[in-house]
């Protein structure tokens, strides 16, 4: 034990003496990820009246751009400048940084990102790198990415606050960085790709709850799993609309995203409530079996809020559920490939790209269905009018 | 550094091999350099270049968090025992180091203390489940794990804490293509590999590892054996955790479970040639494994091969290695 | 029967009776046959996997490659069925071949190349896991027939007890023919090897054969876990996972010796129906998830300590001749 505590000492002391040497660390100009991140990271209520009200702006806005590309389209933009990174000539070599493709989404998106690239021949190298879901060898990865001559980096980050310092470092090496998806806490990189929001998302399921169903009817929120800022926005959302609401909230549970836990759970409660009137579900992974609980129990089922996985849309034509699928969609995989062309063009591009985000409705859920394509496949990919459809996302 | 596996008391000396004998961790060490060619070659084909800056950090990066983690575990399955704690326990005194911290420099050695006091202490709960109450120790950390699981679920929802700007520097300085902390974690591992091969608790984790029975016979205390290695074992998860705060910038509940670091460190140490079951190896082979995981990871980074294919490799190179150093035991055992 | 019944298996019921009791109590859904069939039929893939675990775990070994194999049995079927009824039945064949071939590898480099058989499965497990998505590309393709799912997710009309779920007479059928074949001289010698090898050995026990079938078993159990799972909760990529670490820790509630050679395969089986009722039971109080696990921790440390110190005091108290087996 004493080894080890005169080690502790001389680690922090030898990282003093040591840091002349040479560091990865970027430098402290730009706000500093440790000093920025700081009431982010320990805030535990996700609820945040200013973006919660942006997002459901940005849902009314008109956004700019081909109506029926709406990954090219953006939501009230502030262009920024890129002719510092302008390279002309193409021979492109263009580098991304993937958190991971541990879920369906992630693949069906990367997926379209991969084709994207394709349709552009003046990219000659695309260099990824896969993190498998870890902050550290992500960290690793853009480090390593920085030093291999990219003409532009995209980052999909794994977590916010932790791979800020990362991206910093990745936008001091030079060439131009891309964040969509999850952001980061420092605006160094050239364009932050996202769809609205978690909150939109949130509260457009939940605003159709408030519509669907009658004053005093039971609702149950399904959650995956609690600590992730995407999904926390969502029910902070949902919680907000429902607690203006006149719905009684008989159960919040966490189903770490298993259809068989899901499936219990919500059997449980229909057997403990006797009826539930709605349910909301921050991600439809598990949707299918959450509406299944209710057939198997014989009970019929309420109103549901899913999201735009082929097996639930199928679902909800087959069976007439009345639904809504909100989607966070996997069209935006295609953007961060746009941006980093426009940028090496030399074309504006925002500095933050909102992407619209459409809800599947019951009056257009059929045109989503797609027969032939996985059940986990995400409809909203922007994906079915790309060349090699539909055989790279069977 | 040559490393002597075998325990030094209590256990019966083994029949005297060849000078260059095949001793697993030689092999270990064989197949290091054996992979840093050919990925080198399948690396160059490619036209890239495997082992230039870049990939040297990289390989020396990976390897810092796992190896000190495996450090810990080594010392654990010598004695014949294993922790499953140890992934939580990273995420747990990741977060308290940067708590601590909370963005100020005055705070840095009271954060990395309390780190490694509160991993001491899960290393002792581990240790007396383990002793005390005669749990299988793959029952008693698991356990544990899952009572760490459920505070950290419990009381936090993502990221937390503040690592100040100047702590960061242990997560980011190098020297050369080595990064700082690699040295740190390899100067504990020597460390380690003092205190198993040149002291008398060293001994002792051996010989109680080797035979629980035989070594309480011949007086070693093996209650106390197996608490101090447990100890030491979460002690270096702490390190672990606290060189991921520096790295993060924050503590991060699920930076060891992400990171599987329960089964990779058991990986990473039977890889190096430490029996499962305990009495023999040591952290030289250990490193070796850890290395071994780090440049196959670089490596797959480089060919752009498809991450779940790593998976299978790493499957089947766990299991191949541990079959041979299996067949190398049996082969010379009379 | 009394002797059968003492070797661990009575603290497994009195536990289980308890959450039962406890759950009567909790949930007015518990007051009819049926609600005890429901929490039978989602408790049924455990049980079965307890079951083929305490094969393993009683001839003194490990099988942590259960998990990844119900989550590959159940994108196999996903993918190879593809919505066709037609090949519900060879998949069904196929699923549980899988399973088999799977323990035999397992069992093989176990007993032939002396890996303990923690690394083996673990290094199943990394296997499994990359190979099927690697295989499928990430996420599961295909869908599964009405016809495959029906095991996991269809009733059966039974004179007296009404609807009972196909999991459930599954299971039964699985439960009986195990314990049946641990009274056999197999079984018994099964136990044996996980207490003392080399005595099995010596007079005349083939060792490397009993052990190879505890992991066969395994396997297969696996495999009809992975089609219950799957009739039950449809095509999911998580389907199984941390299930091996669950399974390891029914068959410990059960007060099965993890080591081997002590443990009733009934109370193995209860472990697991024990856990289910736990969770459902702290679902039912409403207990946070998060407190899930860390109740789950306690408790599991408290059985083994149970276990592990409570024969000493037996052993005290009645000094019969050969108290073990």
């Amino acid at each position: 034990m004493t080894i080890t505590r005169k080690l502790a000492a001389a680690v922090a002391a030898a990282a003093l003496v040591l840091a002349g040497c040479s560091s990865e660390l970027p430098a402290e100009d730009p706000p500093a990820g440790g000093d920025t991140s700081a009431p982010d990271a320990t805030q535990s209520e996700f609820f945040d009246q200013a973006e919660y009200e942006r997002q459901l702006g940005f849902r009314d806005a008109q956004p700019l751009g081909p109506a029926d590309k709406p990954w090219e389209q953006m939501i009230q933009p502030e262009m920024v400048d890129t002719t510092q990174y302008k390279k002309a000539g193409g021979n492109y070599h263009l580098c991304f940084s993937n958190a991971a493709v541990n879920n369906p989404w992630r693949q069906v998106g990367f997926t379209t990102m991969q084709e994207e690239v394709k349709l552009h021949p003046e990219i000659t190298k695309f260099t990824v790198l896969d993190a498998e879901a870890k902050d550290d060898k992500q960290i690793s990865d853009i480090q390593s990415l920085a030093g291999q001559n990219c003409d532009a980096i995209i980052i999909s980050p794994n977590t916010t606050a932790t791979l800020t310092p990362a991206v910093e470092a990745a936008c001091e090496a030079g060439a131009p960085v891309i964040v969509f998806d999850r952001g980061v806490n420092t605006d160094c990189p050239v364009t932050f790709i996202h769809p609205i929001g978690g909150f939109a998302f949130g509260a457009n399921g939940a605003e159709f709850l408030t519509e669907e169903v009658d004053a005093g009817g039971k609702i149950l929120a399904l959650r995956i799993l609690p600590g992730v800022d995407v999904l926390e926005q969502r029910w902070a959302a949902a919680n907000e609309i429902f607690s203006e609401s006149d719905l009684d909230i008989v159960g919040v549970e966490f189903t770490d995203g298993d259809a068989a836990k899901t499936k219990s759970i919500v059997a449980d409660y229909i057997q403990r409530e006797g009826q539930i009137d709605g349910v909301w579900m921050d991600a439809g992974a598990t949707a299918v079996a959450a509406v299944e609980a209710f057939q198997d129990n014989g009970v019929e089922v309420p109103a549901f809020v899913g999201e735009d996985q082929q097996d639930f849309l199928r679902m909800w034509v087959d069976e007439g559920l009345t639904a809504v699928a909100p989607t966070y969609p996997t069209y935006q995989w295609r953007t961060p490939v746009i941006a980093a062309l426009k940028i090496l063009n030399g074309e504006e591009v925002p500095s933050e790209w909102v992407l619209p985000q459409p809800v599947v409705t019951q009056s257009d859920v059929d045109q989503y269905v797609a027969e032939d394509m996985p059940p986990l496949h995400y409809a909203m990919c922007g994906c079915e009018d790309m060349p090699g459809y539909p055989e790279p996302w069977k | 550094m040559q490393e002597k596996p075998l325990p030094v008391r209590a256990t019966p000396p083994e029949p005297r091999t060849r000078r260059f004998a095949l001793t697993p961790t030689v092999i270990v060490y064989l197949a290091l350099v054996v992979l840093l060619i050919v990925g080198s070659v399948l690396v160059g084909l490619r036209g890239g270049v495997l082992l230039d800056q870049a990939g040297l950090l990289n390989i020396f990066t990976r390897a810092t968090a796992l190896g000190l983690v495996a450090i810990g575990q080594t010392i654990v399955i010598l004695t014949g025992s294993l922790d499953l704690s140890v992934a939580y326990l990273v995420g747990l005194t990741s977060l308290v180091a940067a708590e601590t911290m909370a963005g100020q420099d005055g705070m840095i050695v009271p954060g990395v203390l309390l780190a490694l006091a509160v991993a001491a202490v899960v290393g002792l709960v581990n240790g007396l489940v383990i002793t005390v109450l005669k749990a299988n120790a793959f029952i008693a950390t698991l356990g544990v794990a899952l009572i760490l699981r459920g505070y950290l679920e419990h009381n936090y929802t993502g990221p937390a804490g503040d690592v100040p700007r100047t702590f960061q520097h242990l997560g980011y300085d190098r020297i050369g293509p080595i990064p700082v902390a690699a040295l740190l974690m390899l100067a504990i591992a020597a460390a380690c590999w003092w205190f198993l091969t040149r002291s008398r608790p060293g001994y002792h984790v051996y010989a109680v590892g080797g035979d629980i029975e035989v070594a309480r016979l011949s007086g070693v205390r093996t209650r106390r054996t197996i608490l101090t290695a447990h100890v030491l074992c979460s002690v270096a998860a702490g390190f672990a955790g606290i060189y991921l705060a520096s790295r993060l910038g924050s503590g991060a509940p699920y930076v060891g479970t992400d990171a599987v670091f329960d089964l990779e460190s058991i990986a990473a140490v039977v890889l190096g040639g430490t029996l499962l079951a305990g009495g023999r190896g040591g952290v030289v082979g250990t490193i070796g494994g850890v290395f071994i995981l780090a440049t196959l990871d670089t490596t797959f980074d480089a060919l752009a091969v498809d991450p779940f294919f790593k998976d299978v490799v790493r499957g089947v190179v766990l299991i191949t290695a541990v079959a041979l150093y299996a067949r190398r035991m049996v082969g010379r055992s009379p | 029967m009394r002797l059968r019944l003492a070797e661990g298996t009575a603290p497994v019921l009195v536990v289980l009776v308890a959450l039962l009791v406890g759950l009567a109590i909790a949930g007015p859904a518990y007051d009819s046959v049926e609600g005890y069939l429901a929490l039978l039929k989602r408790a049924a893939p455990l049980m079965i996997l307890a079951i083929g675990q305490y094969f393993v775990i009683v001839s003194g070994g490990f099988d942590l490659s259960v998990g990844a194999l119900v989550t590959a049995g159940v994108v196999i079927a996903a993918r190879m069925i593809d919505g066709q009824e037609s090949a519900t039945a060879w998949v069904i064949l196929l699923v549980l071949a899988f399973g088999l071939l799977v323990g035999l590898v397992n069992g093989l480099i176990a007993t032939k190349l002396l890996v303990p058989s923690f690394i083996v499965t673990l290094g199943m497990l990394l296997v499994l896991d990359g190979a099927v998505f690697l295989w499928t590309g990430g996420a599961p393709r295909g869908a599964l027939s009405e016809g495959f799912r029906q095991f996991g997710r269809g009733s059966v009309d039974v004179p007296v007890l009404g609807e009972v779920p196909y999991s459930v007479l599954i299971l039964l059928v699985i439960l009986v023919a195990a314990a049946l074949f641990m009274r056999s001289g197999t079984g018994r010698a099964l136990v044996a090897t996980g207490d003392n090898d080399q005595a099995v050995s010596l007079s005349g026990g083939r060792v490397d054969r009993l052990r190879l079938l505890a992991f066969v078993l395994s396997g297969v159990l696996a495999a009809v876990a992975a089609i219950l799972l799957g009739g039950f909760a449809g095509v999911s990529a998580q389907v199984g996972e941390g299930l091996e670490f669950r399974a390891i820790t029914a068959v410990v509630l059960g007060g099965v010796l993890l080591g081997g050679g002590r443990g009733s395969v009934v109370a193995a089986t209860a472990g697991a129906l024990s856990l289910e009722a736990l969770f459902t039971l702290l679902n039912l109080l409403g207990v946070a998830g998060a407190l899930e696990s860390a109740v789950q921790g306690v408790i599991i440390i408290a059985a083994v300590a149970y276990a592990a110190l409570g024969p000493r005091t037996r052993f005290r108290t009645s000094r019969q001749p050969a108290p073990t087996q």
